[in-house]
């Protein structure tokens, strides 16, 4: 039996879980591996249920991941009434920045997958917490601990949230879109494009003639 | 110094004629020993180095010592990585001397394709003296064969005495390098600046 389509489990979770929010996030691109986004408060309990599924039974989580998506602004042209003739007036939309976590799903015992899940924090700053899923699935440990490393992700309810791959005393998030690397440019052998720019501020100044 | 003419009639009539220096430097270039420790895909084309298709006992460097207050000469063999940095200077000064360092690979020479990450460090002579480096990614065993005989060459022709002698038998010159520390977004210091001198870029534009 194949695993039904993101919009069917959907329905499927929202019969079973009343109260549950379930958003299908489209993937446009060729493989289209559509993905469901849920909410970090009802994170444990969807998991559980997609795991315990007879039909599902997704007892593998293969992956954690991490998405950053940073604040941006979006120019809509909109009609306004100005002086009571209607024109169109640019506007400037602000869309708020988030971290995701994304958690990629498989059944070993029914050989199908995947399915995927999202979760979003409420911001990129100070509230930064989605649930935790290894409590369901033990496989999740160190790949949240590498999504909280590089991303910033806090998983509520880890049993040990510490950093995996930096040291502990690192305080940025590398793979966030607005980290600053340290700026050790000084020699670079075949500097090209941006390195070539950051390496020429560390060039010695040209000495001028008398 | 004995003439060379007469050192080679000599030796056919079955009498050596050497020097403390040649003798002393005959006997370290021929047991270098490595200290075994490898930190990624180079470290397998060093282990096939040791093995018996290339066999680096040839040149008498098979004894890959488990320890660094045993081992001549330091192979570092891959990433070194920002986290891994401070232990392999650590090993380094535990080594004694005379000791000798190989950066084997691009990512030991320059940080290799890693050179812009954020968490390899860009090159292992920031931190270390590194007498021998081996370019190629990975490089093949017959590169290594090739760096333990330009390091062979290179401890033949030390001097024991005057100015130019090595290192350790110089009281004034260090040993131990700074192990650097573990910074908030960066090593602290990130390079060893009396170590790492590189020479000014001249570049036209």
């Amino acid at each position: 039996m194949p695993i039904p389509n993101p919009e069917e489990l959907k329905t499927r979770l929202e019969a079973a879980l009343p109260g549950v929010r379930v958003e299908v996030f489209p993937n446009p691109a060729v493989p289209a591996q559509s993905s469901l986004l849920i909410a970090p408060a009802e994170a444990v309990a969807v998991a559980k249920f997609l795991q315990d599924e007879p039909q599902l039974r997704l007892d593998m989580c293969s992956n954690v991941t991490g998405v950053d998506w940073p604040d941006r602004e979006e120019k809509v042209k909109v009609k306004q009434l100005v002086d009571g003739v209607e024109k169109e007036v640019e506007e400037v939309r602000r869309h708020p920045g988030c971290l995701e976590a994304v958690y990629h799903l498989y059944s070993v015992a029914l050989k199908q997958g995947p399915v995927i899940l999202r979760q979003r924090t409420a911001n990129r700053t100070d509230d930064t917490a989605v649930a935790s899923l290894t409590p369901v699935w033990r496989g999740c440990e160190f790949q949240e601990r590498e999504a909280y490393d590089l991303f910033g992700i806090r998983f509520t309810g880890h049993p040990d949230l510490r950093r995996i791959l930096m040291w502990d005393e690192f305080k940025d998030h590398p793979m966030r879109k607005d980290y600053v690397e340290p700026d050790d440019y000084e020699y670079e052998p075949t500097p090209h494009d941006e390195v070539l720019d950051r390496a020429k501020a560390h060039y010695p100044a040209p000495e001028v003639k008398a | 110094m004995i003439d060379e003419g007469l050192r080679n009639e000599l030796a056919k009539q079955g009498v050596v004629a050497t020097s403390l220096q040649e003798l002393y430097n005959w006997g370290r270039s021929n047991s270098v020993w490595p200290l075994s420790f490898g930190l990624a895909c180079c470290a397998i084309e060093m282990i096939a180095a040791s093995m018996s298709k290339w066999d680096i006992s040839r040149f008498g460097s098979e004894v890959f010592r488990p320890s660094p207050r045993q081992a001549d000469l330091m192979i570092v063999a891959g990433t070194v990585t920002k986290k891994m940095a401070p232990q392999v200077v650590r090993l380094y000064n535990q080594m004694a001397e005379p000791k000798y360092v190989i950066a084997m690979g691009a990512c030991a020479i320059s940080g290799g394709p890693f050179k812009q990450g954020y968490n390899v460090l860009k090159g292992i002579d920031r931190l270390l003296p590194v007498d021998v480096h081996i370019p190629g990614c990975p490089p093949r065993p017959e590169a290594l064969l090739h760096a333990l005989v330009t390091l062979q060459e290179k401890i033949a022709k030390q001097e024991l005495t005057g100015p130019n002698r090595p290192r350790h038998l110089r009281a004034d010159l260090p040993s131990e390098f700074p192990v650097p520390e573990y910074g908030e977004h960066d090593l602290v210091p990130a390079k060893n600046e009396t170590l790492w001198q590189p020479e000014p870029v001249v570049r036209a534009g």
